[in-house]
């Protein structure tokens, strides 16, 4: 009977949660392709090496256009890049320091701790350079989209030609998943354009994969160990939660 | 010297010492060690605990979160970005707080609605039930102005579309939400002030906790019957039956605010919001919490401003004046097999405006939510009124004692009950 009651309770407590989640979703037009990340599921973690050729793509393609404001150099090392490669890497750009005892503002190569050097000063310099458009800020965008991590992966692969009857504005290109369909961002990824360290062939697929596990690692560096966490509390609460009704069983037996 | 104004039972001397001259020892131990509880609770009866115990997360998550948060437009979006990344389990803690704010709702959603089932609400409890109404308003202010401080665009967005409402009001409206503002359009002003009030009011929530349960222990509970208890053979000691029976719905509810944080942390809440706030981009659809829906579908279903505003407040108004709208003097849903139909009609009304909330106010969609605000409404204004003098109610039970002691089945219709007992 309390068993039952306890089982109707928690179903109620899940009948709130579901029917309300779904509610909210207003939902992208197009179905998602069923794409499969190695971060899914309970015990998903981010394949490294993915993540690493990800970092490589945004690096030579995205960065020229895009920010990602919330990263800094060192955090690198935890998508398994050693010390001196993030050393490295971050040497490669400038950043503005200062003021220094003359009261001077200067350039010097950047360090771990700098954040990721932004390619515009600010968003109006951007859409300046963009015809207009705005190019978000990547560090969160695969929090920031409906659909997630799906929805960026179809994006990268999506451009197509319009479809019969579709009169693409000026300078704008067709993308199958992007809300609404024109987009100012010409394809950012063409077959071979980047020639990766470990040898992986750079086609348009693999790069989208690559650059979505490294989003994704961006906007939720903390995933790993939240859902490790989370294994290790719900472990944790059942053997507590069968403990406490045992107690509970007891406690109440002389009343019947 | 154990003995003080107040004689102290307490064989500990320390104890006892402070109790004989502070007796908050006695206080706890008769409020929340003998206090003589219905034996028949279900476990509806763990969303009053359960409530309590979310607050007190909410406000020790808010402190820490509160340290390292900076409420200003420039800094805010990063401070929390900051939290998520480089405070030690800032993410937690922040999931925590985020979540915490939907178990909260979830928690009070399921309390109230045990009241409108079991009839809580009614004498001698109608003052325990409106506390309980202002501490669900105070949580509402507090979410929405929660939902402003990590200033994404529903942050904003959002900010702009509640504060805005109180321009119907007539003549004074639009000087009243330049005040609310603190300036000429949702700002850092309007930022730093919401932070101010939202560090406070719950503060005043836990105030108004500590009357509501005053109130409680000088009524005492209702119960599944919705029967008083005629005597001793009626109650149970609060402890240990109910710390232990609350404990384990305790733990239920831990796994599934579990489940929330740490697999699907942001499924509840909105993408844009990941966003930074931007006054010159106004999203597609602006959707507040999930919360708020069925409040925000009754706000929309009205075609004129003014009128959805009093609607949407009259909403929760109505449900201060339910004591006296609620004519039959039967409690438990259990013996009104009309009125519950009525009820279950009405919380099926409540999940089809949390729906329809988040649509469009277009189309079919504003059918919807006007029949089911309408029925919102007549189930209060005019349903339960009438229903106390058309209805007959199942016979009641003799006590609490009896049917329990026999096994808590149906009890065989009048076999030891008087119909229509004045409860
Ligand atoms: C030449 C500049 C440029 C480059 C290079 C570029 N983008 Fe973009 N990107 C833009 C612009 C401009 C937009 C805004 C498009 C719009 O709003 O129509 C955009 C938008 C986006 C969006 C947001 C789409 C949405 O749903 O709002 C994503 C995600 C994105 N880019 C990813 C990338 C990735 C990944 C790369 C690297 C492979 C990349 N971009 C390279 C200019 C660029
Ligand atoms: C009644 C209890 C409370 C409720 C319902 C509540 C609700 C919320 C909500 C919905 C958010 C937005 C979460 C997000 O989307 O990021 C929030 C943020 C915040 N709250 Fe609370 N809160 C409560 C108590 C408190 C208290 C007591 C404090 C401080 C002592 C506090 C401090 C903060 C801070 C600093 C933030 C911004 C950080 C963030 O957005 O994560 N809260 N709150």
């Amino acid at each position: 009977m309390a068993v039952f009651r306890t089982t109707l309770k928690a179903a109620a407590l899940l009948a709130g949660l579901l029917s309300a989640g779904p509610a909210l979703a207003a939902g992208p037009t197009v179905p998602l392709p069923d794409v499969r990340f190695s971060f899914d599921g309970i015990f998903g973690t981010y394949d490294r090496a993915a993540a690493q050729r990800g970092f490589q793509v945004y690096k030579e393609t995205c960065a020229a256009c895009h920010a990602m404001r919330q990263l800094s150099y060192r955090n690198l090392r935890e998508i398994g890049l050693s010390e001196a490669e993030v050393r490295a890497i971050a040497a490669t750009v400038m950043v503005m320091d200062g003021p220094n005892d003359e009261g001077q503002m200067f350039e010097r190569p950047a360090r771990p701790s700098d954040r990721f050097r932004s390619p515009f000063p600010n968003e109006q310099a951007a859409r300046a350079a963009n015809n207009g458009a705005y190019p978000p800020d990547l560090s969160v965008i695969t929090k920031a989209r409906e659909g997630g991590a799906r929805y960026i992966y179809a994006l990268l692969t999506g451009y197509t030609d319009p479809p019969e009857g579709v009169e693409l504005m000026e300078g704008m290109y067709y993308n199958a998943y992007f809300p609404g369909h024109q987009i100012a961002m010409a394809p950012p990824l063409n077959e071979g354009q980047i020639e990766f360290h470990d040898g992986t062939q750079a086609t348009v697929e693999q790069m989208a994969r690559d650059l979505t596990t490294f989003l994704a690692w961006a906007a939720e560096p903390e995933l790993e160990q939240r859902k490790r966490m989370g294994v290790r509390v719900l472990i944790f609460l059942t053997i507590l939660g069968g403990l406490t009704y045992a107690v509970k069983r007891r406690v109440w037996s002389d009343l019947h | 010297m154990a003995t003080g104004p107040h004689t102290s039972e307490f064989k500990n001397p320390v104890v006892r010492w402070i109790d004989a001259r502070l007796p908050v020892f006695t206080l706890m131990q008769k409020e929340y060690g003998t206090f003589p509880t219905p034996r028949n609770f279900n476990y509806f009866w763990n969303f009053g605990a359960l409530a309590m115990v979310t607050l007190v997360i909410m406000i020790a998550t808010g402190i820490f979160l509160s340290m390292h948060y900076t409420p200003h437009v420039h800094y805010a979006f990063d401070s929390v970005e900051r939290i998520m990344r480089d405070v030690n389990y800032g993410w937690l803690l922040r999931y925590v707080h985020m979540n915490g704010a939907s178990m909260f709702f979830i928690v009070v959603f399921i309390h109230i609605w045990r009241g409108l089932y079991y009839g809580s609400y009614k004498a001698p409890r109608e003052l325990l039930w409106m506390l309980g109404v202002v501490i669900f308003l105070l949580m509402m202010a507090t979410a929405f102005m929660g939902y402003v401080l990590p200033w994404g665009q529903m942050s904003f967005w959002g900010a702009t579309v509640i504060t805005n409402l109180f321009s119907a009001i007539p003549l004074i409206g639009p000087d009243i939400v330049v005040w609310l503002w603190g300036g000429f359009s949702v700002d850092n002003p309007t930022l730093n002030r919401f932070f101010s009030l939202h560090y406070l009011l719950p503060f005043v929530i836990v105030g108004v906790v500590f009357l509501h349960i005053a109130a409680l222990h000088v009524t005492g509970s209702n119960n599944p019957l919705g029967i008083d208890p005629k005597g001793p053979q009626d109650t149970i000691p609060f402890h240990p039956y109910y710390t232990i029976k609350d404990s384990v719905g305790l733990v239920v509810y831990f796994m599934v605010f579990a489940v929330l944080v740490f697999f699907m942390p942001n499924y509840l809440g909105h993408p844009d919001n990941y966003i930074p706030a931007n006054p010159l981009v106004t999203p597609p659809h602006i959707v507040p919490e999930w919360y708020f829906l069925p409040f925000y579908a009754i706000l929309r279903a009205v075609p004129d401003k003014l009128g959805g505003v009093v609607l949407m407040f009259a909403s929760i108004g109505v449900l201060f004046v339910l004591p006296w709208l609620d004519t039959s003097p039967v409690r438990s849903m259990r013996f009104r097999p009309v009125a519950r139909i009525f009820l279950l009609l009405w919380t099926v009304s409540f999940f089809v405006l949390m729906w329809v909330g988040a649509k469009p106010a277009e189309g079919i969609y504003i059918t919807i939510a006007r029949l089911a605000t309408a029925y919102y409404f007549l189930y209060f204004l005019v349903i339960l009124p009438l229903l106390g003098r058309l209805e007959r109610p199942l016979p009641l039970p003799e006590s609490i004692a009896l049917p329990v002691l026999r096994g808590g089945g149906p009890l065989p219709a009048g076999a030891m009950s008087k119909p229509m007992e004045k409860a």
